[in-house]
């Protein structure tokens, strides 16, 4: 199988932190890792080789530090990797992201899997994979929990997908795209030998000539949301401690949440 | 401190601190709790390429030394003694093959250990053999071409769970120190069995039971170099596997500093966090010290070992002296740093006192380790006389 | 499209590059110069002293023109609908009469006709209907393609759909297709009067900041709106409206993908994003069975039961229980979490909650910073209480 697994670099969520006095996000020291999911994605990616055979790719769009992350899944034993890289992409919103991925993705050859993890931690869409799959004209499924099995001979792959209710067990043909969750699988660790290859191993960098892409669709010209502003949240939370002993701390609480109807209704005469 | 590690030494100190961190740490108090053995957690350590760094890489290990078998073990301990004292105890078990083996004994054993898929143990411990090895009562008697052995080691590391022993039996009493050989003993073989696993103090989750040989015959080509090399095998492997346990100690005693110095400048009393009030700091202050100059002293006898140096058994005694006492401080002082909190089950420290204290029993007693260092003091002083 | 900096009335001062929440702003030769992380947010717009920057947008294209109409994706599954097809209805009428709109609402199912008159009820003007035995599973294929197919030849200004699974499954491929923006879980929307934009608010950034994001030059605008955030509209059961059936001669129903069975869930009566009541566990539960204890306290008040990472990643419940960044975002309206230390990643997932009650023995967790209620004190001690209240009241 020849597998293709995207990425994404994003910061390091423990160490954003809001400035409350400017209203910025201090940056300084903030480490630079795999998004979460994209770690999820690409041990999937790495157990379907495992047992069926075959190689993975990984691919991100990103600035030029994004071949770390690249080389850091080339040390879990990812085969090769490729990174798009130009001052054109950025600023792109999920549909000029998608765009670009896609050319990157026909560049690279053709799969029989893409897999995606189910969103960014920065970006928090969940969008990317599917609209991946729309542009490259691949059937999806989106929340995949767990591999079913994969028939190589009639090219289906059946998965579960974690909906609000519950799981649908779903039939796709190959090629397809397939984002993931957590229960996917806990990432392997890395190998040394892995790592000494990742070390040494050419990763190709395409621009945005490279890959033939059109500049309308690329970047922040080609992304047709746009951000009007960025304003502080409402503080949140009422910030009511309630003290003593845990008897009187639950009538106390029971009082409070009896001055909301709804609630009232829910406890009742407690 | 930048200890100008090479690329590859890097690579290693960093995988198996992120394995430590990912793996190991979210699982040691329940393994310690329940006295499991870490089974998945070595195979992470074979699918990384972990298993086999002071293996020769003609034996599909990675074909490095000591320093680097140390600064992946210093990893792992800071995350769980228990977990480092298992992944570490099968290199302990392969080093007699390693110095002494022969070729065919090598292209046997070794690959498979260096791709994690089997475990070694070193059987030496015996109930009236502790620091006074030469009075091991284990027989190999010569039978055609096996040998019979009978007795019990007691003590023994990885017991049960390894698949194959490098055990020291006498084969003539007659001879003293030259009376004794080293055999391999396979898991499973007839007449070689298991005691009751102990339980222990300390590195709960390491598997520490007895082995039984009931006229287990053995084929003779098990016999590591040659008879009556036992002792002399044995004292070689302690030499060169000291810094094996001095990594466990620094590893160890690194893991309970830093929980100190969180615990520390979190904690709040008389009005402030108690880092902040020197009786603390200075505990916190020499605790640190005593970590980087162990640490030091380890890495520098490491790479001298790797060097190929002969006489070495002055300071790999050091390195296991200075780290396991070193330890045993520390962590007793990282208790004392938690207080009341320190005592109790649910913060990690109490786990690394417990842990620390047989660094400073096993692999010869600290005594011993005092003893040789004076008897090499003694012999230094007298050549140096001559000239 | 960009950020102009006017070289005559800059000094340098810096104010821009302290407010710019993206680091995309520097100054270099006396000058300041936004990089390739500018995403025209506007936001150092507000502080310059001097008015040296200003923001050259797109303005709405021709692909705009001719647009019109406000339509909700009417999620059903299994026979009913999602109760977020009705705040949809509610906050889609609001937006129609500001635009003077019709709102339609779209369904897709099969046998599901007999739910039309609860979407007129609730606000609908029209319903296309898509009611087809080959449309009683969800597949993104299906429902996407046609809602992307309706949406061609309709030309609605704009599309709305739940941020549930289902919605952010398949909405983003009919954006993609539509070759239009699409903003996530949104948890506000607003027309700008002057130019009829649609505003669309999220959080970003785990909370830190919200963000207004809008789709100036293409067509439709489209979002998915966070569940349990928008109010539902008046119902006037028996009002009327126009119900379109969707012819489907000559839809090509692809068979790429195939629903093969539904496995429900029966841990929780009601499923996490439509709770009005969420008691969660973090890592001060110890233990799995005591999830038991909080499972008591979520049947007594008609709600489910959640988790945080701690609790999931120790094995104590199961991942679809996970609240928080990797796991699901929800928004009831009473959230009480029990040992949870309130870490960023997990309050990014309930800061909706309309209520947070915080049970915590640490009173410096940071979970008391975003409670309305906060109980420091035994978990094991609060929980049995409330539960003993809880019961006595029911007799």
């Amino acid at each position: 199988m020849e597998i293709l697994v995207c990425i994404k670099q994003v910061p390091d969520a423990r160490d954003v932190k809001l400035d409350p006095k400017t209203n910025t996000l201090r940056r300084e020291g903030v480490a630079s890792i795999v998004n979460p999911f994209d770690l999820y994605a690409m041990e999937a990616a790495l157990r379907l080789r495992d047992a069926h055979g075959g190689r993975v790719f990984a691919l991100t769009m990103g600035p030029p530090q994004a071949i770390e992350a690249l080389r850091e899944l080339v040390g879990y034993g990812v085969d090769e990797a490729a990174l798009l890289s130009d001052r054109a992409f950025a600023g792109a919103d999920t549909w000029a992201t998608s765009y670009t991925l896609a050319r990157g993705a026909e560049k690279l050859g053709r799969f029989d899997l893409i897999v995606c993890g189910k969103q960014a931690v920065d970006g928090d869409t969940a969008q990317v994979g599917p609209e991946l799959a729309e542009q490259l004209g691949l059937p999806y499924v989106a929340f995949v929990r767990r591999v079913v099995s994969l028939d190589s001979a009639a090219g289906l792959l059946t998965v579960e997908r974690l909906m609000d209710d519950g799981c649908d067990v779903v039939e796709v043909r190959l090629p397809a795209l397939i984002t993931v969750v957590k229960e996917i699988g806990e990432p392997r660790v890395p190998s040394l030998k892995g790592k000494m290859r990742a070390r040494k191993l050419e990763i190709p960098v395409l621009t945005a000539e490279g890959l033939g892409a059109d500049p309308d669709k690329i970047g922040l010209a080609g992304s047709p949301t746009q951000v009007l502003e960025v304003f502080p949240p409402k503080p949140r939370g009422q910030r009511v401690r309630i003290e003593g002993a845990p008897g009187e701390q639950v009538s106390r609480l029971l009082e409070h949440l009896k001055k909301d109807i709804t609630l009232a209704a829910k406890v009742g005469a407690a | 401190m930048d200890y100008f590690l090479t690329e590859e030494q890097q690579m290693i100190q960093d995988l198996a601190r992120q394995i430590a961190e990912e793996k190991v740490l979210p699982v040691r108090a329940e393994l310690d709790e329940k006295e499991e053995f870490p089974r998945a957690l070595l195979a992470h350590f074979a699918a990384a390429d972990l298993c086999g760094l002071n293996i020769p890489q003609a034996y599909g290990g990675m074909g490095l030394g000591m320093f680097e078998q140390a600064l992946a073990t210093e990893q792992v301990a800071r995350a769980c003694c228990g977990v480092a004292v298992s992944y570490a105890s099968s290199g302990l078990g392969i080093f007699p093959l390693l110095l002494y083996g022969s070729e065919e004994q090598k292209r046997k054993y070794l690959p498979d250990v260096a791709r994690g898929k089997t475990l070694a143990a070193f059987a030496l411990t015996e109930s009236a053999a502790g620091s006074d090895a030469s009075n091991i009562q284990t027989t190999a008697v010569r039978d055609g071409d096996h040998y019979v052995l009978n007795g019990a080691k007691q003590w023994i590391t990885n017991a049960g769970e390894a698949d194959f022993y490098t055990v020291i039996a006498i084969t003539d009493r007659t001879k003293g120190p030259r009376g004794a050989t080293f055999f391999i003993v396979e898991k499973g073989e007839k007449g070689f069995t298991f005691g009751k696993r102990e339980k222990k103090m300390g590195i709960r989750c390491s598997a520490t039971g007895e082995l039984i040989f009931s006229d287990c015959r053995i084929p003779a080509d098990r016999v590591i170099a040659r008879e009556g090399m036992g002792f002399v095998v044995a004292m070689r492997t302690f030499d060169m596997s000291r810094p094996g346990v001095g990594a466990l100690g620094v590893g160890l005693a690194q893991g309970a500093l830093e929980a100190a110095v969180d615990f520390a400048r979190t904690r709040v009393q008389f009005g402030r966090p108690i880092i902040g009030h020197q009786a603390v700091a200075h505990m916190l202050a020499d605790m640190a010290t005593g970590v980087e100059a162990g640490r030091a002293l380890l890495y520098a006898v490491a790479r001298y070992l790797d060097s190929g140096a002969k006489e070495v058994s002055k300071v790999s005694a050091m390195a296991k002296l200075f780290t396991s006492d070193l330890a045993m401080k520390v962590t007793t002082d990282a208790v004392q740093v938690f207080g009341g909190h320190g005592y109790m089950r649910e913060y990690p420290v109490e786990k690394m006192m417990r842990d620390a204290k047989i660094l400073q029993i096993f692999e010869g007693t600290n005594q011993i380790q005092r003893n040789i260092i004076g008897q090499e003091l003694n012999k230094e002083s007298g050549r140096s006389r001559k000239k | 499209m960009s950020l102009m900096v006017d070289p005559e009335l800059c000094t340098a001062c810096e104010a821009c590059v302290a407010a710019c929440p993206f680091g995309a702003i520097e100054v270099k030769d006396g000058l300041a110069a936004p990089n390739e992380k500018c995403n025209l947010c506007g936001a150092c717009l507000d502080v310059c002293p001097v008015e040296a920057l200003s923001i050259e947008r797109q303005e709405a294209g021709p692909a705009a023109e001719g647009h019109q109409g406000v339509w909700i994706f009417a999620e059903q599954r299994h026979g009913r609908l999602a109760p977020v097809a009705f705040e949809l209805l509610g906050q889609g009428r609001v937006l129609a009469e500001k635009l003077g709109a019709r709102l339609t609402a779209i369904l897709f199912g099969s046998n599901v006709k007999h739910l039309a008159a609860d979407l007129f009820a609730a606000g609908a003007d029209t319903v296309f209907l898509a009611d087809d035995p080959r449309l009683a599973g969800f597949t993104d294929d299906l429902y996407g393609g046609l809602l992307t197919r309706l949406a061609q030849r309709h030309r609605p200004e704009i599309v709305l759909g739940g941020a549930t699974a289902m919605g952010r499954s398949f909405i983003p491929k009919v954006a993609s297709a539509l070759h239009t923006g699409l903003t996530a879980d949104c948890t506000g929307l607003d027309i700008r009067a002057s130019d009829r934009l649609l505003l669309q608010t999220r959080p970003a950034f785990g909370g830190n900041i919200m963000a207004t994001i809008v789709c100036p030059a293409r067509r439709p605008q489209m979002a998915t709106v966070r569940p349990r955030v928008m109010r539902r509209g008046p119902y006037e059961p028996g009002r009327s409206g126009e119900l379109v059936e969707v012819s489907l001669a000559g839809v090509e129903f692809m068979d790429r993908t195939r629903l093969v069975e539904f496995i429900e869930d029966l841990t929780e009566k009601v499923n996490l994003t439509e709770a009005d009541v969420i008691v969660c566990g973090g890592r001060g539960l110890g233990e799995a069975r005591h999830f038991g204890l909080l499972r008591e306290l979520a049947d007594l008040l008609g709600g489910s039961v959640g988790a945080s990472r701690g609790a999931v990643d120790a094995g104590w419940i199961s991942y679809a229980h996970q609240i928080g960044q990797t796991g699901k975002t929800i928004s009831p309206k009473l959230y009480i979490a029990c040992g949870v230390s309130g870490a960023v990643q997990h309050l990014v997932g309930m800061q909706s909650s309309e209520v947070i009650v915080a049970v915590n023995k640490d009173p410096h967790a940071p979970i008391f910073d975003v409670a309305d209620f906060g109980l420091v004190g035994d978990l094991f001690e609060i929980v049995p209480e409330l539960i003993g209240r809880l019961k006595a009241a029911k007799g």
